[in-house]
């Protein structure tokens, strides 16, 4: 009990810690910097959510930028102010019952969760059923689909135009509060029951039914919470960028957070984190191979993309060599962090 | 339906056989490799890019008559199809099928990028060749030449496969590690080499595929290959994956519904693309084997 309440202590003071170098971050970061650590907290909370599907639940998806569009677009369209969206919507009309509407950040954020949330649901229901790779495919499918339904819905999305002039209000607060209250929720998660029935589903889906885990409720609980969440990182993307179009919500964008979790290790919260924050830090500093590079006494072209390709790499070389990724399945635990201690203190 | 409209189904009749042609030869390939290895090759839609591009640089960079350039660019796309199963996917054969997935996503992103910055992100054009492109009519229908060899080329190259596969050593020794892997391999059956041998054949098919694409749909880039790779997917497993006949037939149904939508239904022309992730979901529910696939069932 002592050592129990001792932990929590040290995750309060750790957390509390956190928020002091967000404050700190946030006073001395220029507006290039902030937007990247801004990044860092959407992409936690949408490797979390993709995690709960692959890692935890072992049900390979690759519709993640789908529902990140589902709620970008939601909250989009209910945070513009009517003037911005007839700005917009040019060509066609905006269809007369979202005209109006504005309403405050936070409701929309919710409303676009819960609009992801409830495609999920709404896809997984029938495609649960299909298993490993015709699950993956299946997701995918629907990924695009969504994607291709938002460019050809012009009167409700502005299609392949897309939408200009969100208002810009994703800020540390929201990104890495959100992202806090994230890991939290999943830490709770996965160490209660619903945790141990995912992780039973991944490890054998027929000896969990044979144990009495419900494999369909657990299923499309684990899809429908990682579509949510998708849909509030997506929501405080396009806040972040200020504008969206059907184009951003590409399977690419599914790749770099599958990326981000085979990269921290796939079942693993704490991995995640750390991944989703070097990732993407990562992805912005080697903006400079694209660019022409210079070291004073060579000069290289510009090569555009090769980024990418260092990138694609990389995710080759870690499957391949190092499989389970920076954390494998462990977390990380006061307990473990005690150990080191006192085996350093031992040595 | 009046003579005009009658007409003009003839005409997307021919269109849709030539784009089925081209998706059954990639179709074909994905099914032996998931055949064999219970893998969804990713990579082999950009495989069938990268036999494109090599196509047009045998052709018009390095000058070459076009069926020797052809012929190197197939052979050139085959060997890289082969070294992929060779770099990418033999060291995880015992690994969770997670990772192969997962590795196989990696090699066509490597192959996308990697061909951005070689190629060059710009569309180019494909070279106009005079046999290919004549024009031919038969009766009210208008064709290039091309959409006529399309067809003929892959029911050729079908026919030989399935000689292959059903009646030499090696088809059978193919057939023998798709229905149990390790059976065949107390079989004395060279598991990895008969493996080598089916990412050649379907890395080689997807280039035939590919070159002729390049010569009905002239304007390449690097990210081509995406979309047609995972129509091609979807062919395959309606079809009923594993199936090299199953295919061919899941391959013109996707061609022809593709054309045959746009024709008939303008207004939905832009959900084209969707049209097969509809197809492969309906299927996956009513009959999730596919067309010509068997019943399997589940082991514990």
């Amino acid at each position: 009990m002592e050592i129990n309440k001792k932990k929590r202590l040290m995750t309060l003071i750790a957390i509390g810690l956190f928020l002091v170098i967000i404050v700190i971050f946030n006073k001395t970061f220029d507006s290039y910097k902030m937007r990247i650590f801004n990044l860092c907290g959407i992409y936690v909370i949408l490797a979390l959510g993709l995690n709960l599907i692959n890692g935890f639940t072992g049900l390979f998806s690759l519709g993640h930028a789908g529902f990140m569009a589902v709620g970008a677009y939601t909250s989009a369209l209910l945070t513009m102010s009517p003037d911005m969206k007839e700005m917009n919507f040019f060509m066609k009309p905006i269809v007369p019952f979202l005209a109006n509407v504005e309403v405050p950040f936070y409701i929309a954020l919710l409303m676009g969760g819960i609009m992801a949330g409830l495609a999920g649901f709404l896809i997984g229901a029938p495609v649960l059923r299909l298993r490993d790779d015709y699950l993956a495919i299946a997701t995918l499918g629907f990924g695009e689909i969504i994607r291709i339904i938002f460019t050809n819905t012009q009167s409700l999305t502005n299609g392949a135009l897309g939408l200009k002039g969100l208002p810009n209000t994703t800020n540390v607060w929201w990104s890495w509060g959100i992202a806090i209250v994230c890991i939290i929720f999943m830490v709770f998660l996965i160490k209660g029951s619903y945790g141990r029935a995912f992780k039973a589903i991944r490890e054998d889906e027929i000896a969990a039914q044979a144990m009495g885990i419900n494999l369909f409720k657990h299923k499309i609980l684990a899809f429908t919470i990682g579509s949510f969440l998708a849909g509030i990182g997506g929501a405080l993307l396009a806040h972040l960028l200020g504008t969206i179009d059907p184009l951003m919500f590409r399977f690419i964008l599914t790749f770099n957070i599958v990326l981000i979790v085979v990269l921290g290790g796939i079942g693993s919260i704490t991995g995640t984190v750390i991944s989703a924050v070097v990732v993407t830090t990562l992805m912005e500093v080697l903006r400079v191979l694209d660019g022409s590079m210079n070291f004073g006494f060579i000069k290289i072209a510009a090569i555009p993309g090769l980024r990418m390709v260092v990138f694609s790499a990389l995710l080759m070389i870690v499957i391949l060599f190092y499989q389970q990724g920076l954390m494998g399945t462990n977390e990380f635990t006061w307990d473990w962090f005690i150990d080191r201690k006192k085996r350093k203190k031992v040595s | 339906m009046d003579y005009m409209s009658l007409e003009s189904f003839f005409q997307h009749l021919a269109n849709g056989i030539s784009l089925g042609s081209l998706y059954a030869l990639l179709a074909i390939g994905y099914t032996m490799v998931y055949g064999i290895l219970r893998l969804i090759n990713f990579a082999h839609g950009d495989i069938f890019m990268l036999g494109i591009y090599f196509g047009f640089y045998a052709v018009s960079r390095f000058f070459l008559p076009w069926w020797i350039g052809f012929i190197v660019a197939i052979l050139l796309t085959g060997i890289i199809g082969i070294l992929i199963e060779r770099l990418a996917y033999r060291p995880l054969r015992d690994s969770p099928r997670i990772s192969v997935m997962i590795s196989a996503i990696g090699v066509s992103f490597f192959i996308e990028n990697l061909a951005v910055v070689i190629f060059g992100g710009k569309p180019k054009s494909f070279p106009n060749i005079g046999i290919f492109s004549k024009v031919v009519k038969i009766g009210s229908v208008t064709l290039t030449s091309v959409s006529l060899y399309i067809p003929i080329v892959t029911m050729v190259l079908l026919i030989g496969l399935l000689y292959i596969v059903n009646h030499t050593k090696t088809g059978m020794a193919m057939r023998a590690v798709s229905k149990d892997y390790e059976a065949a391999r107390l079989m004395a059956i060279n598991v990895n080499s008969i493996i080598t041998i089916t990412f050649g054949i379907g890395s080689v098919m997807a280039a035939v595929g590919g070159v002729m694409w390049g010569l009905r749909y002239p304007s390449m880039i690097p990210l081509m290959g995406l979309m047609p790779g995972l129509k091609c997917f979807i062919a395959a497993v309606v079809g009923g994956i594993g199936d090299i006949k199953g295919a061919v037939i899941g391959g013109f149904i996707l061609g022809l519904g593709e054309i045959m939508l746009v024709a008939f239904l303008p207004s939905l022309s832009g959900y084209r693309d969707a049209f097969a992730f509809v197809l492969l979901i309906v299927i996956l529910l009513f009959k999730p084997t596919g067309i010509m696939g068997q019943n399997t069932v589940e082991k514990v």
